[in-house]
C-alpha cells in the first residue's frame, strides 16, 4: 500500500465521519418519535431506553397506541380530512393552472403579458399576514370554517407556482402537431387536453408532489380558518391533541408518527421530482 | 392568421377559472391588507375608525414588544444564515467529493425539510423536555448533573436558542439540495483544467467554486432570510412565543393581535413587516449584482 492510497482512504474516512455524524442527528428524532409511540406512559416517565423493549419482544411494544391514536384521540378523522383536502385540492391546482398556462403559453387574449407578470409578482414579493384579510374575506362570503374555504385558499396558494413552471414547459413544446390537429378540426380545449396536457406529465409530476407536501404540511391557515374539530387536517389535529392531553407523549407521537408516514413513503418514492421541484423552483426563481 | 374578436373571447376562458381564484383569494386579500392598515376596527363593528398612519406610527414608535419579536426573528435569521447555510455548503462540497453513498446521504440530508413544521416542533419538544426529555438524559449520563430537570423551552436564556437550532435542523438538508443542484452545473472541465495547471484545493475553491456559485449563494441566501423570519409552525408548536415573549416572531405577534380583535393594527404589523422583507431581499440582490459585475 503506498502512501498515495493510505491518504486517500483516510480522507474518505474523514468524510464519512462527518456526513454520517450528521445522517445520524437528521435521523435519530424521526427514530426517537417513532419508538416513543410504541411504549407505555410507564417506561416514557421512568425508564428511558432507545427501543420500547427488546427487538425478540417486538410484538409486545404497544402497538396499540396506533389504534388508540386513530379511534380515541380522532386521528383518524384527522388523517382522512387531510387526504381529501390534499387530494382535492392538488386536482384543482393541476387542473387550472394547466389550463392557463397552456392559454399564456400559446393563446391569443387581451392582457396577456400583464396577468401573467402580475401572477409572477405575487410569487416574487414577499407578502406576510395575508391571513387577516383572508380570514375576514372568507367571512364576509360565509365560508369561515369550512372545508370549501379552506380548500380555496390552498387552490389559490399554489396557482401562481404552477402556471409559471408549466408555461416553461410548453414553451418548449415543439407546436407542429398541435398546428396539425387544428388543421384537422381540432378544438383548442381538445388540443390542451389530448395533446399538450399528456406532454407536460413530467412536470405535473414535479407539481403534484410539491403542492401535496404543501398542502399535508399546512398549518397557518387550518389554524386561522378552522375551529370545527371535524373538519380539521392533521396538522392542526396535532396541536388540538397536544393541548388536551399535554403528557400523553406515546400517543401524541403516535400521531405524529401518523402525520409523517404518508410524507416519507411519497418522499421515498418521488425523491427525484422532489429534487427537481426545489431546484426549478429555486434556480429559475 | 388572423385570429377573431370570438377566437381571442374563447382564449381566454382558458384563464378564467386561475383569473378568478387569484384576483379574489391572492390579490384582493394583498390590497385589502394596506386598506384596513389605515383603520382602527375590531372586525366585527360596521363602523372603522380612519386613523391614516397612527398604527404605522404606534408599531414603529411606541410597540417595543414588536421590535422583540423582530430581533427574535433576526437571530434566528443570522442562525440560519451562518451556521446552517455553512454547513450545507460543506456538505454539499464532501458529497461531491465523489464518495460512496452520496445518495443515501442526499436522501437523509432532505429528509427533515419534507417533514412539517409542527411534527418536528413537537418531536423536539419531547426531545428538549426537562423531565422526560431525552436530552436533558444524555446530557446528565455523561456528566451535566445540572442538566436534571433544565427546561429548555421555558428558560429565557435558552428558548430562542434551542428553537434556532430545531429551525437550523430542519432547515439546512434544503439548503444543501440547492448547493449540490449549483455545484453540479459547474463543469468538471474546469477543475481539470485548473489541477493540470497546479492549483490546489483552496484555489479551485476560491477561483472557481465560490464564484460560479454566487448567483446560488444568492437565492440560498434570500430563501432563507424570507423563511426564516417568517417562521410560525415551530414557534407555535414549541413555545408560543413564551417564555414571557422571548420567542415572540413578527407572524406570531401579527396572529396574536388577530386573534385579539385588532384587525387594523395586525395589518399594518403585516405591512411594516412586508416591507422589511422587500428591503432586506432587495438589497440582497443588488449586492450580488454588483459582486458579479465587480468580477
Amino acid at each position: 500500500m503506498n502512501i498515495y492510497k493510505i491518504k486517500r482512504i483516510s480522507t474518505s474516512s474523514v468524510i464519512h465521519i462527518i456526513l454520517g455524524s450528521v445522517a445520524l442527528t437528521c435521523v435519530f428524532p424521526v427514530f426517537w418519535m417513532i419508538s416513543s409511540s410504541l411504549k407505555t406512559q410507564d417506561q416514557i416517565f421512568t425508564k428511558m431506553s432507545l427501543l420500547p423493549g427488546s427487538l425478540l419482544d417486538i410484538f409486545n411494544w404497544k402497538w396499540g397506541n396506533y389504534w388508540e391514536a386513530f379511534v380515541k384521540a380522532d386521528f383518524g378523522y384527522y388523517f382522512a380530512n387531510s387526504l381529501f383536502y390534499t387530494v382535492v385540492g392538488v386536482f384543482f391546482v393541476i387542473l387550472i393552472s394547466s389550463m392557463a398556462a397552456y392559454a399564456f403559453s400559446r393563446l391569443e387574449f387581451h392582457g396577456k403579458t400583464f396577468l401573467f407578470y402580475l401572477l409572477i409578482a405575487t410569487l416574487l414579493i414577499p407578502i406576510p399576514g395575508v391571513f387577516v384579510p383572508l380570514y375576514l374575506l372568507l367571512k364576509n362570503l360565509g365560508l369561515l370554517d369550512t372545508r370549501t374555504g379552506l380548500l380555496l385558499c390552498y387552490i389559490s396558494n399554489g396557482l401562481a407556482f404552477a402556471i409559471f413552471l408549466l408555461k416553461g414547459f410548453f414553451d418548449e413544446l415543439p407546436r407542429e402537431v398541435e398546428e396539425a390537429a387544428l388543421i384537422d378540426g381540432c378544438s383548442r380545449f381538445g388540443i390542451y387536453w389530448r395533446i399538450a396536457l399528456p406532454l407536460a406529465k413530467p412536470a405535473i409530476a414535479t407539481l403534484i408532489i410539491m403542492n401535496s407536501l404543501t398542502i399535508w404540511n399546512e398549518f397557518l391557515l387550518a389554524l386561522v380558518v378552522l375551529q370545527d374539530k371535524a373538519k380539521m387536517p392533521i396538522q392542526r389535529g396535532l396541536m388540538v391533541f397536544q393541548g388536551t392531553f399535554i403528557t400523553d407523549y406515546p400517543l401524541l407521537m403516535a400521531g405524529l408518527t401518523i402525520a409523517t408516514i404518508p410524507i416519507v413513503i411519497v418522499y421515498l418514492l418521488m425523491q427525484k421530482h422532489i429534487v427537481k421541484g426545489i431546484a426549478s423552483g429555486a434556480l429559475k426563481g | 392568421m388572423k385570429i377573431t374578436r370570438k377566437e381571442k373571447l374563447g382564449n381566454f376562458l382558458f384563464v378564467v377559472p386561475a383569473l378568478v381564484l387569484f384576483l379574489v383569494f391572492s390579490l384582493y386579500p394583498i390590497l385589502r391588507t394596506f386598506e384596513l392598515s389605515v383603520f382602527e376596527w375590531n372586525g366585527i363593528d360596521k363602523h372603522m375608525t380612519f386613523v391614516w398612519f397612527e398604527q404605522y406610527k404606534h408599531i414603529l414608535f411606541n410597540n417595543p414588544a414588536f421590535w422583540k419579536s423582530m430581533a427574535n426573528a433576526g437571530i434566528i435569521t443570522l442562525l440560519a444564515l451562518t451556521l446552517q447555510n455553512g454547513l450545507a455548503l460543506i456538505l454539499a462540497l464532501l458529497v461531491t467529493k465523489n464518495i460512496k453513498g452520496e445518495n443515501i446521504y442526499r436522501t437523509i440530508f432532505f429528509l427533515p425539510p419534507v417533514l412539517s413544521g409542527i411534527v418536528v416542533g413537537l418531536i423536539w419538544k419531547f426531545v428538549f423536555d426537562g423531565n422526560f426529555g431525552i436530552l436533558n438524559h444524555f446530557l446528565v449520563n455523561i456528566g451535566f448533573a445540572s442538566f436534571t430537570d433544565f427546561a429548555w423551552l421555558s428558560e429565557i436564556k435558552t428558548a430562542l436558542l434551542s428553537v434556532g437550532v430545531v429551525h437550523m435542523w430542519k432547515g439546512f438538508g434544503y439548503g444543501f439540495i440547492i448547493l449540490l443542484a449549483g455545484l453540479q452545473t459547474i463543469p468538471v472541465e474546469l477543475y481539470e483544467a485548473a489541477e493540470v495547471d497546479g492549483a490546489d484545493a483552496w484555489q479551485q475553491f476560491k477561483n472557481i467554486t465560490f464564484p460560479l456559485l454566487i448567483p446560488i449563494f444568492t437565492i440560498v441566501t434570500i430563501l432563507t432570510i424570507l423563511g426564516s423570519m417568517q417562521i410560525f409552525d415551530l414557534i407555535y408548536s414549541m413555545t408560543r412565543g413564551g417564555p414571557a415573549g422571548h420567542t415572540h416572531v413578527p407572524i406570531t405577534k401579527i396572529y396574536e393581535y388577530m386573534s385579539n380583535g385588532e384587525f387594523g393594527y395586525s395589518t399594518a404589523m403585516a405591512v411594516i413587516f412586508g416591507m422589511v422583507l422587500l428591503v432586506i431581499s432587495g438589497a440582497q440582490i443588488y449586492a450580488s449584482k454588483k459582486l458579479n459585475y465587480d468580477r
